[in-house]
């Protein structure tokens, strides 16, 4: 088949790869009709996450063909189109009972302080993903659903992690009616947390970034006011002075491990691999928050530490929530949402690309060039 | 907003902030404004909840293994289900091997060893391209080209990423001069004898 590989930091390209195999009884392998890059896949572009391996196929958004199933898959058929979640889960370990999905403890050998998701290291199980012809799906009775007729498939593509997370952020937030909610980062994640803000009583919703382009999409797909950080001289100050000096009652970090704004943060973490993450939007959301506030991270850091500004967080009282999105648990409900309309989960696509110019996907995505904000891969574009 | 009531200014007094629209203007205004308004309605609220699964077991039957599976050492054992992407191989297998077995994730040194690992696999991975009828080539594989077909200039927008990535360059680009020096000086050695 052909996949995408990693051959090192900042670089990939499409190689021919054995297709993968049923290698365990409730196994499936998918045919991809559709993948797309996370921002969080730009970590392991980047060479940030630990043990990322030379020739891992990365690729955790992807929706697909049943080709083949297991002996014990009782949920599935072949030839059904499926939407997978990014989270690899047994359905029933200590954690996977009690609704954690992406904490599953049956999945990944490799460590006991993250879940498993598909192509996305070694550190997350060692699972190849899905920008590629086709996939090992494990758990096929578990994590992929049978795609709804009337669901568009980039719109069921965009179910697999990026709105399921962003709308998971706006939980965590626990945002009460007439709450004023800041979202610091405008990529996908952002944009659909600020949109999920409204649908849980946010007064306001205010989002940070610096791109024009992502901004004005803040503004327009997400109803949200905007504070573009590179035009203030302080982003903080500015927070307050928006909020009459009080701070925003919760704070989303959309943004994690490779947050610009702050040079020295960025080289010693996304450069020189010294930090989990930078974390400058994280100290922004701890100093933008109000005391007794709430700050929910969906932005994605690595295992290493990184230079949290803790202090402050104890000493304004403030609750910090945050995980790996248990996706499945989100679909319900979610489904509901897109189907009355208050979703497009497919408008803030911006590229279509096929597999075979993955290498220009992920500069273009990385880079930001014209004004990409998320990218689909096509599979079989030829 | 700015503060205006100098009097009785919020936040200094008991007072929240007014908001600059009510809630009726909001649902007019955004649609589903407040159809999750009640935390019930929210999938993962309360954080913990059981939940049918699909799962027909109580522990997963075993994948089979065939050779080496590292694990890290705060597991009890081997997870019922694993990836078999990339298994371990050379030097840089060895450095992962030893720092799967010889430290906890609690430790740095667990992942600054996964991190050096992953830089000798690079390396090692290079030289080996160079053997085979497509080695690596630093230049495409970066996606350069989507410069010219998706380019269009990123300057002048007061962007702050701009800044670092003009030595993005010379970080990722270090190694490979490095190397083609270190050949080149090898070459010469030879040559001389």
């Amino acid at each position: 088949m052909r996949a995408m590989v990693y051959r090192g930091p900042y670089r990939v390209r499409v190689e021919e790869k054995p297709d993968p195999r049923i290698e365990h009884p409730n196994d499936a392998i998918v045919r991809v009709t559709r993948a797309a890059i996370c921002g969080s896949d730009l970590h392991l572009y980047h060479g940030m996450m630990p043990d990322t391996r030379v020739g891992h196929t990365f690729g955790h958004e992807f929706i697909g063909v049943v080709e083949e199933i297991g002996s014990s898959v009782q949920n599935l058929q072949v030839g059904d189109k499926v939407m997978v979640p990014f989270n690899i889960f047994c359905g029933s370990c200590f954690f996977c009972a009690r609704g954690l999905y992406s904490n599953c403890h049956n999945v990944n050998p490799n460590a006991t302080a993250v879940g498993a998701i598909y192509g996305y290291s070694h550190t997350t199980g060692g699972y190849d993903g899905g920008q590629a012809e086709l996939v090992r799906v494990p758990f096929a009775d578990v994590g992929p659903s049978v795609i709804p007729d009337w669901l568009d498939d980039e719109d069921a593509l965009l179910m697999t992690d990026a709105l399921a997370t962003a709308y998971f952020g706006a939980q965590l937030a626990e945002i009460a009616e007439g709450d004023t909610v800041a979202v610091l980062g405008a990529g996908p994640i952002g944009l659909y947390a600020a949109r999920s803000a409204w649908l849980m009583g946010a007064g306001r919703v205010v989002v940070i970034d610096q791109l024009p382009e992502r901004l004005e999409k803040a503004r327009t797909f997400a109803h949200a006011e905007t504070i573009n950080f590179t035009e203030v001289d302080d982003v903080v100050l500015e927070m307050k002075r928006q909020t009459d000096h009080l701070g925003f009652d919760a704070v989303i970090d959309a943004v994690g491990a490779e947050a610009d704004g702050n040079m020295t943060q960025h080289l010693t973490s996304a450069r020189f691999k010294l930090q989990g993450g930078s974390p400058v939007a994280l100290n922004w959301a701890i100093d933008g928050a109000r005391k007794g506030g709430v700050i929910s991270v969906v932005g994605a850091y690595g295992p290493m530490f990184s230079s949290v500004k803790f202090g402050d967080a104890l000493n304004k009282g403030l609750t910090l929530r945050m995980n790996q999105c248990p996706v499945k648990r989100q679909w319900p409900r979610l489904l509901e949402h897109v189907r009355n309309g208050y979703f497009k989960p497919s408008d803030i696509v911006t590229h279509r690309i096929p597999l075979e110019h993955i290498d220009e996907a992920y500069h273009l995505f990385s880079a930001k060039l014209d004004g990409c904000i998320k990218t689909v891969i096509i599979p079989d574009a030829s | 907003m700015e503060r205006t009531d100098t009097e009785h200014p919020p936040v200094y007094t008991h007072r929240k902030p007014p908001l600059p629209e009510t809630p009726e203007q909001l649902r007019a205004r955004i649609p589903g404004w407040g159809a999750d308004l009640d935390p019930a309605d929210r999938p993962s609220y309360p954080r913990e909840v059981a939940a049918d699964t699909g799962a027909h077991w109580d522990l997963p039957e075993p994948q089979p293994e065939h050779g080496e599976r590292e694990r890290s050492i705060e597991h009890g054992m081997l997870t019922p289900v694993f990836g078999t992407a990339q298994p371990l191989h050379g030097l840089s297998g060895a450095v992962r091997r030893y720092a799967y077995r010889r430290h906890s994730e609690g430790k740095a040194m667990h992942w600054l060893l996964l991190l050096a690992a992953d830089r000798v696999d690079v390396t090692e991975h290079v030289v080996r391209s160079f053997a085979t009828l497509r080695p690596d080539n630093p230049v495409t594989e970066t996606g350069i080209r989507a410069e010219l077909r998706h380019g269009g200039s990123r300057f002048g927008q007061g962007r702050s990423d701009i800044r670092h990535q003009a030595i993005d360059p010379v970080v990722n680009g270090a190694p490979w001069v490095a190397g083609a020096l270190g050949a080149a000086w090898a070459v010469r050695r030879l040559v001389r004898r």
